[in-house]
């Protein structure tokens, strides 16, 4: 298999050489129009940037940090920097201050690529902390034009500087390339974990490629796929999808105009394959539900009505038995009435296979999009393990598990219940930060710090994470997220903390979400004036007291987490936000945080008051800081 | 700052009356190329007056102005002067309410469309390689001012702060030599207040428009501006840098006093 190049430079040369000019590697919304580049513009465009780095002395495992939306110069500039030898860091561009200073500064990167003026102006404030920052480039020049810095270049000047490096140094390009070994470092993905400093995961050539291929096959994709690249880049699931499946299958990776734009821009490309956290998934299923609303009469009932019998159809293909000739019939009227037509819409209709990722998902909302026709699976990964742990195969789908291992991957639960696998995306190691590494790696196995078990189907399913499941007081078992999920899968419900360990019974925060809550109180003509006047409203109060008894009465089939029912609920004031703290910026709820800062909100939960004051810290994306007052009422729920 | 530079646009002595009114009363007013000009003053002081002396809606009972060195005659009307070269924006949103964002911003494009109707009708020939450079000269604008993604969007349907923008933009796909804005930021928050500043300052920079415009956001004035003319009551009582105004004891008396007691 020596044939196969393992390197992320080579792969590139590889489809450069392999595919014709005619084939799309990248295409880019500009001026409202695509423009299109094949793998050899592809490569030409890595290579003249990668020469104009080594001119401005770039050199061997040098990191270089990465901000911006998803633009091809980016993806090219991470290129470049590989075929270097060198390590791409990107970064969260919504990440804070704090956090950015933090990882620039411990990657100890000296070259910086940001996406525009937005980007390049936080590099520049970052430049007068961190002095090891040296060259900051920009790919759009718009802002930044009054800017005389040695240090400030345009990326179209770095690629001039490349060009004249290269007709000085012909081979220099394919000499440095041919260095790069698949062991080698390929990327640093820092992640920002529930407690403490972001931790830099160190991942190697060999492990991308390997993980993508094994992606590809288990699906069968190849070079025809069309994607949309609008997921961090930062994240390692846009990492592996637009970039390491991108290049080693050779297919299309599509960059939306806009963060705004997206939603329309997909619908003119059709997308084949998708990779989208539930958060992407539950959006899109609000939006659809805001707009059936607004439908005419006729056409509410004739979606409530093909929704159903496609959720009965559903069902059974899931549980692999035949679906009755009259539901087949129907299904066949609804699909050319209702689902083809809301598919084109959404701009999904051509995909072949979707994950969700990064989170649960609520099996309501799979099931919605599997019974419309859309092949959506479940998948389980992580950074450390390069997204690369279990996944859902064709025609063994459960809407409860993340499916069996993937190819080449072993997964076994420790005596305390936690998951732990080995496989080739296991990463090298934290970056500077040897006790993070031995605490999680443990004899060649990876702890997920995910408290699961396999089914009887031999699919993982994870309950939680291993270190928030806890006890009640009188010994039932208390999975805070897999509460918290439940609750979450209701359209109403942004974000909610369960609490009980430790504790008589079960009680909830909850975060409402704004946009489906405001929605659904303007039909009812009720006013209110900001999100903390909303969320206080005795109606609002009525909507969630529903959606939780639903959640109780899914528990209360559960032999063991039936003593778990919420017993009472508070709906927060403000919004759960990363710059707050609260959940990090991949929306998972920092609990012992929130413990303490809501501490008299909790007291008020147990404490059997009916209201409770609060006064809260807003911290701005700037840094600024208010503070804000408000009176939350308590309530109670019933249990089954 | 620019004496020896000539002026884009020169007013000499203009008055102009409304009935009994006096709006205003011998005024001189300098626009030199490449530089933002606020025009501030009281509300009734005839800022908005001036705006639509400049750009030929109203004639000037008494005084001249000269565009570019040239006199205008008596007879130009302000398609005419909009053909010279000065767009503008409005107070009040002047929008085609039914017209996509696009839509509206491609009618900034009208004075340089030279294909006859009838080609235009059948899109053949030249009118079609007119169109695709007009609308790329739109979809730059669009670029520039980040709406890709209302570009579709009726701009009845937008929200405030994105119609001042298409409005701008408006202005802007005339690649007029002078630009005039009547209060760009009126009615906006902190943060739609911020974003317009910084298209203005862009067109400004980056662009190489000239700009006079009338805001009453003294911050922003401060700001952005590189000169200030201060009108009240029909007369200029001040001129020169954001500086000089601050410390101009009538100005401070005529209005910015007024404001702090």
């Amino acid at each position: 298999m020596s044939d196969i190049p393992l390197t992320f430079p080579h792969i590139l040369l590889e489809n450069a050489r392999k595919f014709p000019a005619s084939k799309i590697a990248m295409r880019e919304k500009n001026f409202g129009i695509w423009q299109s580049y094949s793998w050899q513009d592809y490569l030409d465009q890595v290579r003249d940037f990668a020469l104009g780095l080594v001119a401005l002395g770039f050199k061997k495992e040098e990191k270089m940090a990465i901000i911006g939306d998803n633009r091809p110069q980016l993806y090219w500039g991470m290129a470049a920097c590989q075929c270097l030898g060198g390590v791409p860091v990107p970064l969260y561009q919504d990440a804070i201050h704090k956090e950015l200073q933090y990882i620039v500064d411990h990657s100890e990167c000296r070259f910086a690529l940001a996406e525009d003026q937005e980007q390049a102006d936080k590099l520049m404030h970052l430049k007068e902390e961190v002095p090891r920052i040296e060259y900051i480039i920009y790919d759009d020049p718009r802002g930044l034009g009054n800017y005389k810095h040695d240090w400030l270049v345009a990326y179209t000047d770095v690629q001039e500087m490349g060009r004249k490096f290269d007709q000085e140094n012909p081979d220099y390009f394919i000499n440095v390339v041919n260095e790069v070994k698949p062991d080698d470092m390929s990327i640093i993905a820092y992640t920002s974990g529930t407690t403490g400093n972001p931790k830099g995961v160190m991942i190697t050539h060999r492990m991308i490629a390997d993980c993508s291929r094994g992606f590809l096959e288990w699906d069968n994709l190849d070079e025809t796929e069309e994607v949309m690249a609008y997921l961090p880049m930062a994240w390692i699931g846009d990492h592996i999808f637009s970039y390491g499946q991108a290049l080693t299958s050779g297919f299309t990776v599509n960059c939306p105009e806009s963060t705004d734009t997206t939603f329309h821009d997909q619908k003119e490309i059709g997308p084949t394959h998708v990779f989208a956290p539930p958060r992407i998934w539950e959006n899109i299923l609000t939006q659809i539900m805001i707009k059936i609303e607004d439908a005419a009469w006729i056409k509410q009932k004739a979606f409530h009505y093909f929704m159903k019998v496609a959720n009965r159809v559903e069902k059974k293909r899931i549980a692999n038995e035949s679906v009755p000739p009259v539901d087949q019939v129907l299904y066949a009227i609804g699909k050319i009435l209702i689902y083809a037509p809301l598919l084109d819409n959404l701009g999904m209709r051509k995909i072949k296979v979707a994950y969700t990722a990064g989170e649960a998902i609520g099996p309501e909302i799979f099931e919605f999009y599997r019974s419309l026709g859309i092949n959506l699976k479940q998948l389980y990964g992580m950074t450390e393990s390069c997204a690369y742990i279990s996944m859902q195969k064709d025609g063994d789908i459960d809407s409860e598990s993340v499916g069996p291992p993937a190819p080449g991957v072993e997964i076994k639960i420790s005596d305390s219940g936690e998951v732990m696998y080995k496989g080739p995306g296991n990463f090298i190691g934290y970056y500077k930060n040897p006790e993070a590494t031995a605490e999680t790696m443990v004899d060649g196995w990876l702890l997920s710090g995910d408290a699961g078990y396999m089914t009887k189907r031999g699919h993982l399913k994870i309950i939680d994470r291993a270190k928030d499941v806890s006890k009640l007081n009188n010994g039932t078992l208390f999975a805070p997220k897999y509460i918290e999920n439940k609750l979450k899968f209701s359209p109403y419900v942004k974000e909610s903390v369960a609490h009980g360990m430790s504790r008589d019974f079960v009680a909830v925060f909850i975060d409402i979400d704004y946009g489906a809550v405001a929605n659904w109180a303007e039909r009812r003509h009720i006013g209110f004036t900001s999100y903390t006047d909303l969320a206080q409203k005795p109606e609002i109060y009525d909507l969630i007291y529903n959606e939780i008894v639903r959640v109780n009465k899914s528990l209360s089939q559960d032999e063991q987490l039936k003593n778990s029912q919420i017993k009472r609920y508070l709906l927060l004031h403000k919004e759960l936000n990363p710059d707050d703290g609260e959940i990090t910026r991949t929306r998972k709820v920092r609990r012992r945080f929130v413990a303490e800062k809501y501490a008299t909100l909790i007291e008020a939960l147990y404490g059997g008051k009916d209201n409770v004051d609060v006064e809260a810290k807003v911290t701005y994306e700037d840094g600024r800081t208010t503070t804000m007052k408000a009176n939350l009422k308590v309530r109670d729920v019933e249990t089954y | 700052m620019n004496e020896k530079k000539e002026p884009l646009l020169r007013a000499e002595n203009i008055s102009i009356s409304f009935g009994g009114l006096k709006a205003l009363n011998d005024v001189n007013l300098e626009i030199y190329p490449g530089e933002i000009l606020a025009i501030i003053g009281p509300n009734g002081a005839g800022k908005t007056t001036m705006l639509n002396i400049i750009n030929g809606f109203y004639k000037p009972d008494e005084g001249r102005i000269f565009f570019e060195g040239k006199k205008r005659t008596k007879r130009m009307k302000p398609d005419h002067i909009a053909a010279q070269g000065i767009a503008r924006t409005f107070q009040n949103l002047a929008l085609f309410r039914g017209m996509s964002a696009l839509g509206n911003i491609m009618m900034g494009r009208t004075m340089k469309m030279r294909a006859n109707l009838f080609s235009q009708a059948l899109y053949w020939g030249f009118s079609q390689k007119e169109e695709i450079e007009h609308r790329k000269a739109v979809e730059h604008i669009i670029d520039f001012l980040q709406i890709q993604n209302i570009r579709r969007t009726p701009a009845s349907m937008l929200p405030y702060g994105l119609q001042k923008r298409v409005e701008l933009g408006r202005a802007l796909a005339a690649e007029p030599k002078l630009l005039l804005l009547d209060e760009p930021m009126a009615g906006m928050n902190l943060e739609e207040k911020e974003d317009i500043a910084r298209y203005v300052l862009d067109a400004n920079e980056e662009l190489g428009y000239t700009i006079a415009l009338i805001e009453h956001d003294m911050g922003v004035v401060m700001d952005i501006c590189d000169r200030i003319a201060v009108l009240d009551f029909g007369h200029k009582i001040a001129e020169g840098t954001p500086e000089e105004i601050k410390s101009n004891q009538k100005v401070v008396k005529a209005y910015l006093g007024e404001a702090e007691n």
